[in-house]
């Protein structure tokens, strides 16, 4: 089979260290979980690396030439992530630990000063836990009302029902670029304006379309994106939130502590500036750094390349998938979706596939995905997922396909 | 790998003898497994002397949960309700007759944890009830 991708996956397997290892004896890794979290490059694990063996001292405080040096990597670091989404101005970037905090953000800090009772946030049926608790938290506190865009049976969000939504006049829209599970790659900026049309402020789940395609803040006019390094090659324990200024500049500290100060008094405080405001205590610094070495990584490689590549994969994957009797994907068509095939299979549980599949050295994740109302809705309890990133091949799609021929025969 | 579905855990999960829920019964629990999903109902039928006299499962899973439900079924026939609260890990571990990890391991001893915890009338069933 013979199918070409814009990339050079040879050399850029070459990159990461662990794609080489043997995961059980005789089977090579075939890793297909980069939705759950990407591998790193040799690059980012060394850029971590040289900070703890050269530069390692805490940052913005210190004069010496050491914390310069660490101070530097950092907010250099910073610029670069700003660059990669295309903000205006690296104060607009805030590192959280992960989306996730990057989301609690929001909602603590905009969500606490600007709702109040009765007020409407709009979600969608296909969001993360990570985008959905957050509001349900504080939609308990504050007594906001919750309404869903809906997913229709193939995967996409009914516009319907999100004029519906609008029509409620809500305060907040938030909605993830890409789901997770269905791979569906919502149509961020024309919702996010009609969301501005009704008045409301636009929160982007980024945590899965950064990492696969060209996102630009200021093309889709969002008011706040959310995404986490981790996802796109960069060490865990680093995510950002990036914000409209003005908004920032508005909004209260999310946590008080070090860093996050002009000056202290001992019954009261003056909040630092951007983007220190909201970033209290000693950051994750190495971890920074890494996040900056990972979309150098990635930008070098180009992400019109990678995106044009993992097309590449989700078209031959879901041919070759859907050809197997009893296997079905959720989600829509390949043209509407990015590298993710969440799958069930007549008889075998999903654990079953993924424990089978294990044992043949591809590693797919089972289980809900963190999204289970989206699984409610399909009437599933789980699904197998197999998902893509720039180092997967075509032969490995076809590994997988024999492996689930494999399940269907033990299970036979 | 073949090991972990081993044909009598393929042979419990297609063709289980204990599936079903039993109307009336004397105890019924349910639970859930949070990290995937899995769902297990177990109903038993008890008689004075607290001897269980038949016992039925129902709800969803893998293989490994469903099978492990079925075979620890299997084996409470004819137990007293105190043997059963005696029931640890290996128990199961010994009836499945296979290695588990740490994640597999939640699913095979969700039949275990939901059988115990209705044993000893509980509101909501805890890990501790199948540690050694
Ligand atoms: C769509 C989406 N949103 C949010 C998250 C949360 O990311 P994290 O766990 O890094 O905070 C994920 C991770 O799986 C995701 O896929």
């Amino acid at each position: 089979m013979t199918i070409s991708t814009p990339l050079d996956v040879k050399r850029i397997r070459a990159d990461f260290p662990i794609l080489d290892r043997e995961i059980h004896p005789g089977k090579k890794l075939i890793y297909l979980d980069s939705t759950a979290t990407a591998q790193k490059p040799a690059a980012v694990i060394e850029a971590m690396n040289t900070y703890y063996r050269q530069s390692n001292a805490n940052i913005h405080r210190g004069v010496h030439a050491l914390a310069e040096e660490a101070t530097a990597s950092y907010e250099g670091a910073r610029q670069k992530v700003a660059k990669f989404i295309g903000a205006k101005n690296s104060r607009q970037v805030i590192f959280t630990r992960n989306a996730s905090e990057a989301l609690n953000l929001v909602a603590q800090s905009w969500g606490r000063a600007n709702l109040n009772p009765g007020d409407v946030i709009v979600l969608t049926e296909m969001e993360h836990h990570s985008n959905l608790v957050p509001w349900q938290m504080l939609a308990v506190e504050k007594n906001l009302r919750l309404e869903f865009i809906e997913v229709t049976p193939d995967g996409l969000l009914d516009m319907e029902t999100y004029k519906k939504c609008l029509s409620l006049q809500p305060k907040l829209v938030s909605f993830t670029q890409m789901s997770n599970v269905l791979g569906t790659i919502n149509p961020a900026k024309e919702m996010i304006a009609m969301a501005h049309a009704a008045g409301a402020v636009a929160v982007i789940d980024g945590a899965q379309s950064v990492p696969h395609f060209a996102v630009d803040v200021m093309d889709l006019d969002a008011d706040f994106l959310a995404f986490s390094a981790h996802k796109m090659c960069g060490p865990t324990g680093i995510g950002a939130l990036y914000g409209r200024e003005s908004l920032l500049e508005a909004m209260p500290p999310y946590q008080g502590g070090g860093d996050m100060i002009r000056k202290v008094f001992l019954r009261s405080f003056t909040p630092n500036e951007l983007p220190h405001k909201f970033e209290a205590g000693t950051p994750a610094i190495a971890e920074g750094i890494g996040f900056g070495a990972a979309v150098d990584y990635l930008s070098s490689v180009g992400m019109g390349q990678i995106e044009a590549h993992e097309q590449a994969l989700i078209s031959y994957a879901l041919e070759r998938l859907e050809e197997i009797p009893g296997v079905k994907v959720i989600g829509p068509e390949a043209s509407k979706k990015g590298g993710v095939a969440a799958f069930v299979m007549d008889g075998v549980h999903p654990h079953d596939v993924a424990q089978i599949l294990d044992g043949e050295g591809i590693a797919v994740r089972a289980g809900h995905h963190c999204a289970m109302p989206l699984h409610d809705k399909f009437h599933l309890p789980a699904t197998s997922r197999a998902s893509f990133y720039l180092y997967n091949t075509i032969e490995e799609i076809d590994h997988l396909v024999e492996a689930i021929y494999k399940v269907k025969k033990m299970f036979g | 790998m073949d090991d972990l579905y081993r044909e009598i855990i393929i042979e419990h999960y297609k063709n289980p003898s204990y599936r079903g829920e039993l109307d009336p019964h004397d105890i019924s629990f349910s639970d859930e497994n949070p990290l995937c999903g899995d769902h297990i109902r177990i109903d038993l039928r008890v008689n004075d002397l607290g001897v269980i006299t038949e016992a039925g499962f129902s709800g969803h899973g893998c293989a490994i949960s469903q099978a492990s439900a079925d075979l620890l079924l299997e084996s409470v026939i004819g137990k007293t309700l105190d043997e059963v609260k005696a029931m640890t890990k290996q128990d199961i571990l010994d009836l499945l007759g296979i290695e588990l990890g740490p994640v597999r391991l939640k699913c095979a001893l969700l039949s275990l944890k939901v059988l115990k915890a209705g044993v000893y009338g509980l509101d909501q069933a805890n890990d501790n009830l199948v540690e050694e």
